[in-house]
């Protein structure tokens, strides 16, 4: 529709190309839109880790070491980290099958599509459920928001208010894909001729997964 | 089907009630936030009387002064201005603007006005709970914000920050919509940089809001913790009526640190939209084309992203590093040069225009010295030095009521003015507004210019009376009665305005479909008001960017922008259709 009278370079070109008519982005609005949540959302979870640092630097008790606290004991030994280790491999795997339903989603392969869907939120709920495990074993060795035996309070804040955010995103998203699963294999999407709805799906999905490594790296590994 | 049958009214509650049409979602925001707001100046009504006739009045006890002035800031700021300015401008006219059918998601559109309703009703029930709303001052800061002593501490200080959340909620449902039907739903033609600025203000304020806000959101989330789960993100070890707390190792100042992170960008989330829409009634109204139209845009994106990076100026006697108070005084002071250009170029549109002096250019004019006082004190508070001394006085009242009270509110009026034929089909009432104009104009300056002096002498903002205190003169007191006078007379006056908004309805002139000859999209509506779907069979294409006023050849004085033909000399280069 548009033409240009020149086609200019660098920085002007590429203002030209954002500024010029209809659509900013080359893409559905649907698409556009959960971008820029997705950065809305960026905001409040950097809000939060940036709080657990302040909180966790300011504090004048000493930390709880992580590789304790988060340790399983398994037949007689203590392995630090291993439950989170595989809840983390499950949710990356998530993102794994969600790519693929993303993938035959292109195709318009709607078996295919909406069952990689529906298993990447019975992973989804696998993650939500293990992280239910971790916290009842959390609060069984005496974590709460204002206390716990080993050091300062904040320890237990922070992470049931962080990690509980986050198991809520996991969990709406498992609903959320439920939910688009369900209507591809009922063919709410032929009218419209394309599942693009798997792809904003899968954006959603995947951020919360990339929140996820920045969470583990910051409570489980510092 | 096509697109346009989509939007057929439905029967009278999909209509009127849970409608999905922007324009009725815009009116039930601006209602909505006009009733709050009339709250907000009501409770300011009574700390005036209160601060001018210390004692006379027995219902107003320590108490609830603080209960006023906390409910009435951060009802002023945030239910008032950001609901008004996104919610009812952002809705009513981003679409009409830029030539679409409706917001992009109409069904989150809707959703977004009933959690703001559902915020407001939150909020306006910790009126009625025991110990009434919170009395933390709007900044809500703890420790004292949750702590025994301070009114509310049980009851009001939980509703206030689950509104808050609530509210944020409804704002980024909203804002989705507005940045991405900028982004992706212009018309054919409609290209960014032939954009009315009304939506480059609306749409860059929207964008500090999608990012501002989560920080007010997590500090509300995790101050609820501290009051509720008893955790100390924000609690340090404290002794509280004698006996030690269970709160320790917490930051106080972390908390300051979220709150202005999203309390700077806060008040462009106000101006920013104000900006917009005074450049547009200063062209239509002066018939001359926004003087720098391509530097006006950019200084709105460059207010937009400077406005992250400032946050702690207000924050200089908090007990930040020091050297923190460098860099912020720095950055801040460096946001007034676009602020300049924009008063400049406002000027030099008015500067051999011809003007009329309707009542939407009367409160422009307003509008912009109103604001240059406000941003001139700026420059006071701006430097550390200066700033330690007049803070927490009523110099600091006085600066932010002119800059973020006063100024977009004049805004709001103006804009109400000019639109308002366009919402209703009917003209609001020219004598009804011009003494709505001269007493609100000359009114507010009667309020808030002796509030410099007072501040200036010393005197402390937030006291509920000023007895026994040797430094400030007895004089100071003839000025408060002075100011309290002026306040009520000025909230007596905008029941004018709500019953000409009210009359006008039914009563006031036809109208027709683009009485003050502008260019913009929104008048060359086939109908007034704009139907559903806003336009008829086909989408407006256009053809020339909003400001082509007196252009030269042309018998009339305007063309609108989906009137075919050559673009003028004064449009900026770019992509053309």
């Amino acid at each position: 529709m548009s033409q240009t009278d020149s086609k200019a370079e660098g920085l002007k070109g590429l203002i030209e190309d954002w500024a010029s008519d209809q659509r900013a982005f080359r893409v559905p609005w649907g698409k556009a839109m959960m971008w820029i949540f997705l950065l809305s959302d960026t905001f409040v979870f950097s809000c939060f880790l940036v709080g657990y640092m302040v909180v966790r630097i300011s504090v004048t008790e000493p930390w709880p070491l992580p590789t304790e606290v988060f340790a399983l004991t398994i037949s007689g030994q203590s392995i630090p980290l291993v439950l989170i280790a595989i809840m983390t491999f499950i949710l990356i795997t998530s993102s794994g099958t969600m790519a693929m339903a993303v993938n035959y989603g292109y195709r318009q392969d709607k078996i295919r599509a909406a069952c990689l869907m529906l298993v990447t939120a019975l992973l989804g709920a696998t993650f939500v459920g293990m992280q239910a495990f971790e916290w009842s074993k959390l609060i069984e060795d005496g974590v709460r928001p204002w206390g716990n035996p080993w050091g300062a309070a904040q320890f237990g804040a922070a992470f049931f208010m962080i990690t509980g955010f986050h198991g809520l995103h996991v969990s709406i998203g498992v609903i959320y894909l439920s939910i688009v699963a369900l209507k591809i294999l009922a063919g709410h999407y032929e009218k419209a001729g394309n599942y693009q709805i798997v792809e904003i799906a899968g954006l959603y999905w995947h951020f919360v997964d990339l929140v996820w490594v920045f969470i583990f790296a910051f409570f489980y590994l510092w | 089907m096509n697109e346009h049958d989509q939007h057929q009214p439905g029967s009278f509650f999909t209509r009127y009630i849970w409608s999905q049409d922007h324009k009725v979602i815009a009116i039930q925001y601006s209602i909505t936030a006009i009733f709050v707001g009339l709250i907000a100046l009501g409770l300011s009504a009574l700390m005036r009387l209160q601060l001018g006739f210390p004692g006379t009045f027995d219902f107003i006890d320590a108490s609830s002064y603080y209960q006023y002035v906390t409910m009435h800031g951060m009802i002023m700021v945030i239910y008032l201005l950001t609901a008004l300015f996104l919610g009812g401008f952002g809705n009513y006219l981003i679409p009409l603007m830029v030539g679409a059918r409706d917001m992009v998601f109409p069904y989150v559109n809707m959703l977004s006005y009933w959690v703001y309703l559902l915020a407001v009703i939150v909020l306006l029930a910790s009126f009625f709970v025991p110990g009434g709303p919170t009395g933390a001052g709007w900044t809500l800061y703890p420790p004292q914000a949750i702590l025994q002593g301070t009114p509310g501490a049980d009851w009001g200080i939980v509703l206030m920050l689950i509104s808050l959340a609530i509210f944020i909620v409804a704002a980024t449902m909203g804002g989705l919509n507005y940045v991405t039907t900028v982004l992706q739903a212009r018309a054919r033609g409609m290209t960014m940089m032939r954009m009315p600025l009304t939506v480059w203000g609306i749409f860059m304020a929207t964008i500090l809001a999608l990012l501002a806000f989560p920080a007010l959101f997590v500090s509300a989330i995790m101050m609820l913790f501290d009051k509720l789960a008893g955790t100390s993100f924000f609690m340090p070890a404290i002794l509280s009526m004698g006996q030690p707390l269970d709160h320790e190792g917490g930051s106080p100042i972390l908390f300051q640190h979220l709150f202005w992170f999203f309390g700077h960008p806060e008040v462009y989330i106000v101006a920013l939209p104000a900006f917009g829409i005074v450049s547009d009634l200063i062209s239509t109204h002066a018939r001359k084309n926004i003087f720098g139209y391509r530097m006006m845009v950019w200084a709105i994106v460059i207010i937009g992203v400077l406005s992250f990076v400032v946050w702690a100026h207000h924050m200089y006697v908090s007990g930040m590093n020091p050297y923190f108070g460098y860099f912020f005084a720095t950055t801040t002071l460096i946001i007034a040069v676009p602020t300049a250009i924009k008063v400049y170029n406002w000027v030099l549109t008015l500067w051999r225009g011809n003007i009329h002096l309707t009542l939407p250019m009367l409160f422009a004019l307003a509008f912009v010295a109103t604001f240059t006082v406000g941003g001139l004190t700026g420059l006071f508070l701006g430097n550390v030095v200066v700033d330690l001394p007049l803070s927490d006085t009523y110099f600091v009242v006085a600066h932010f009521h002119m800059v973020m009270g006063v100024s977009p509110i004049l805004v709001i009026f103006g804009g109400i003015y000019h639109w308002y034929p366009k919402i209703t089909g009917r003209m609001l009432n020219e004598r009804l507004g011009q003494w709505h104009f001269w007493g609100t104009f000359l009114g507010t300056y009667a309020i808030y210019f002796p509030m410099h002096y007072l501040g200036v002498l010393g005197v402390p903002r937030r006291y509920y009376a000023f007895e026994n205190y040797d430094f400030i003169p007895e004089s100071a007191q003839a000025l408060n009665v002075f100011i309290t006078v002026a306040a009520i007379l000025v909230a007596l006056i905008q029941l004018l305005f709500i019953f000409n908004l009210v009359w006008s309805l039914f009563r006031g002139r036809e109208a027709g479909s683009n009485p003050w000859q502008a260019t913009t999209l929104e008048w060359q509506t086939e109908t007034t008001p704009p139907g559903h779907g806003n336009w008829g069979r086909e989408l407006p294409v256009c053809y020339r960017w909003a400001y082509d006023y007196s252009v030269p050849g042309y018998e009339q004085d305007f063309l609108p922008q989906n009137m075919p033909g050559t673009h003028s000399a004064g449009e900026p280069a770019g992509v053309r259709v």
